[in-house]
């Protein structure tokens, strides 16, 4: 009995094993070897800040696609894209470093409560309920959709408002994708002022609601020498390419003819935060992510906690 | 096909599907069934994959119980001899699909190797042979059993779809709301017992 389990068995099992073994020659699956270079290359965060799936979705496309350029993937910076470009045989042009910029001052502006929201607690439902909870359409609804959509922890609450970290930021622009009120923008981290507001509304109905909501007075367009300012769509968007090759030597008037003081200067990076254009490689790009000053790191728990706290004392 | 022939086979379906449901009433396949229900997609790929299997491979285990283990008399190594060859069949499902067809792998790729010794794929197997089906029989069996799981995979997920809305105590949240929800639909399938003898 013993001896013809073990046969059965041994046969069963071995004759499996050649099936399978020549299976896996006569089905083999020809792969471009260079697609798996190139996603070894890339940081593997997933994020879809390529416009791609993940990342394996933009090596095989990258691979494939001759058009397709090398520089996509916010996340790894000039580095990556380097190696990419490299792999795939592309002209390298290094992209810009950007940031997201949170694009509104509710708190700052005092912008009452229409009604109280206690429906479904993200911003996407808040949103469709009567044009919002707020006085102003185009208020930061601090229900922390971008949060739960950021792959990289960069974001959190904190006086009811979403605040941004800049180091941990990679520029994938999730978060973008989920504001209903498209209040959250991508800048470059060199960028010199921005307007912190996004109304589109006009001079009246800003003024009622928000203590430094966008007038549209255009002192800021009017004040610009390098005419990197403009009114599209009903509000100010800056050229921060013109702006920066323009230079300091217009002292930052737009700043100081702001009469909401809403132009403001965009809060300086930190040099070591600065991602360096030659000599990054991969690894220390993703690190420039990881590491974080302990400062930092202990602010978003501490204001996570507070809000938890005004929760539970709400209800 | 005769009338009470097709009679059989509609009792056949409806036993399989509500009444012995392969998850509600014979709780096998829990894994998956908790598993891969947080989305309706991902369970619908879940569902369809374990269906395309447990056809597959209640076919080849008929074949090997008929023509290998009832002659020989190697009735006791059933359990054994069955996990062996369903895995070696996922396997090489798994690599025909990805040579012949990358679509159909890349929407059920990532679960066949999930469901490989799934105790709901082998346990259909071996109730096929229980029950002393013939062939046909045992392959439409098979196909009602594992609708059957996808109706409850599906029906799990469109309710977590609908949990992941609403404020639930934090206890609560996730793995223990889902198996209270496993327990109750049980209990709700319950109902049907006795509609088929």
């Amino acid at each position: 009995m013993i001896a013809s389990s073990v046969l059965t068995l041994l046969g069963i099992g071995s004759s499996a094993a050649v099936v399978l073994a020549v299976a896996s020659r006569l089905l083999k699956v020809e792969e471009n070897p260079k697609v798996e270079l190139v996603l070894d290359a890339l940081p593997g965060a997933n994020c879809g800040g390529c416009g791609f799936a993940g990342c394996e979705a933009y090596a095989v496309a990258v691979v494939v696609n001759e058009d397709l350029p090398a520089n996509l993937c916010s996340v790894g910076g000039p580095a990556v894209a380097a190696k990419v470009g490299e792999l795939s045989g592309k002209a390298v042009v290094a992209g810009e470093p950007m940031v997201a910029f949170r694009r509104c001052s509710r708190v700052e502006g005092e912008v009452r409560a229409r009604f109280e929201y206690v429906g479904t607690q993200t911003c996407a439902s808040a949103a469709m309920l009567e044009g919002g909870p707020y006085m102003c359409a185009w208020a930061c609804l601090g229900l922390g959709d971008c949060i739960r959509a950021c792959p990289f922890d960069a974001m959190y609450i904190a006086n009811g408002m979403v605040e941004i970290l800049p180091s941990k930021c990679m520029s994938c622009g999730q978060c973008i994708k989920v504001c209903p009120r498209s209040i959250t923008q991508l800048l470059p981290r060199r960028a010199r002022v921005m307007v912190h507001c996004s109304t589109r509304e006009k001079m009246k109905s800003v003024s009622e609601v928000c203590a430094v909501g966008c007038i549209n007075c255009l002192k800021c367009l009017k004040s610009c020498p390098a005419e990197a300012i403009r009114y599209e769509q009903g509000r100010i968007e800056i050229n921060h390419e013109a702006c920066l090759a323009y230079g300091s030597a217009c002292e930052e008037r737009c700043v100081s003819s702001c009469p909401r003081g809403i132009m403001r200067h965009h809060s300086p990076v930190p040099k070591a935060e600065m991602p360096d254009l030659d000599s990054l490689d991969t690894d220390a790009s993703m690190e420039r992510g990881m590491v974080e000053p302990e400062a930092a790191a202990s602010r978003p728990m501490q204001a996570e906690a507070d809000t938890k706290s005004d929760k539970e004392s709400e209800r | 096909m005769e009338e009470s022939q097709v009679m059989h086979y509609v009792l056949m379906f409806i036993g399989a599907v509500f009444v012995n449901n392969i998850v509600l009433a014979q709780f096998l396949g829990q894994c998956p069934y908790i598993g891969c229900s947080k989305e309706k997609h991902v369970a619908i790929g879940m569902g369809a994959a374990v269906c395309f299997v447990c056809v597959l491979s209640t076919a080849i285990t008929w074949i090997v119980q008929k023509k290998m283990l009832d002659p020989f008399d190697l009735g006791y190594l059933q359990t054994i001899v069955f996990i062996l060859v369903i895995a070696a069949l996922v396997q090489f499902v798994e690599m025909f699909l990805k040579k012949v067809s990358p679509p159909l792998y890349k929407s059920l790729g990532i679960f066949l190797p999930l469901i490989t010794t799934n105790c709901c794929v082998l346990g259909l197997a071996i109730l096929v042979q229980r029950e002393e089906y013939g062939l046909g029989e045992a392959l439409f069996y098979s196909f009602s059993a594992s609708a059957g799981f996808l109706l409850a995979l599906v029906l799990m997920a469109a309710i977590r779809e609908r949990f992941a809305l609403c404020r639930t105590p934090r206890a609560l949240q996730g793995i223990p709301l889902g198996l209270i929800m496993a327990g109750l639909m049980s209990l709700c399938f319950m109902a049907f017992k006795g509609m088929i003898s």
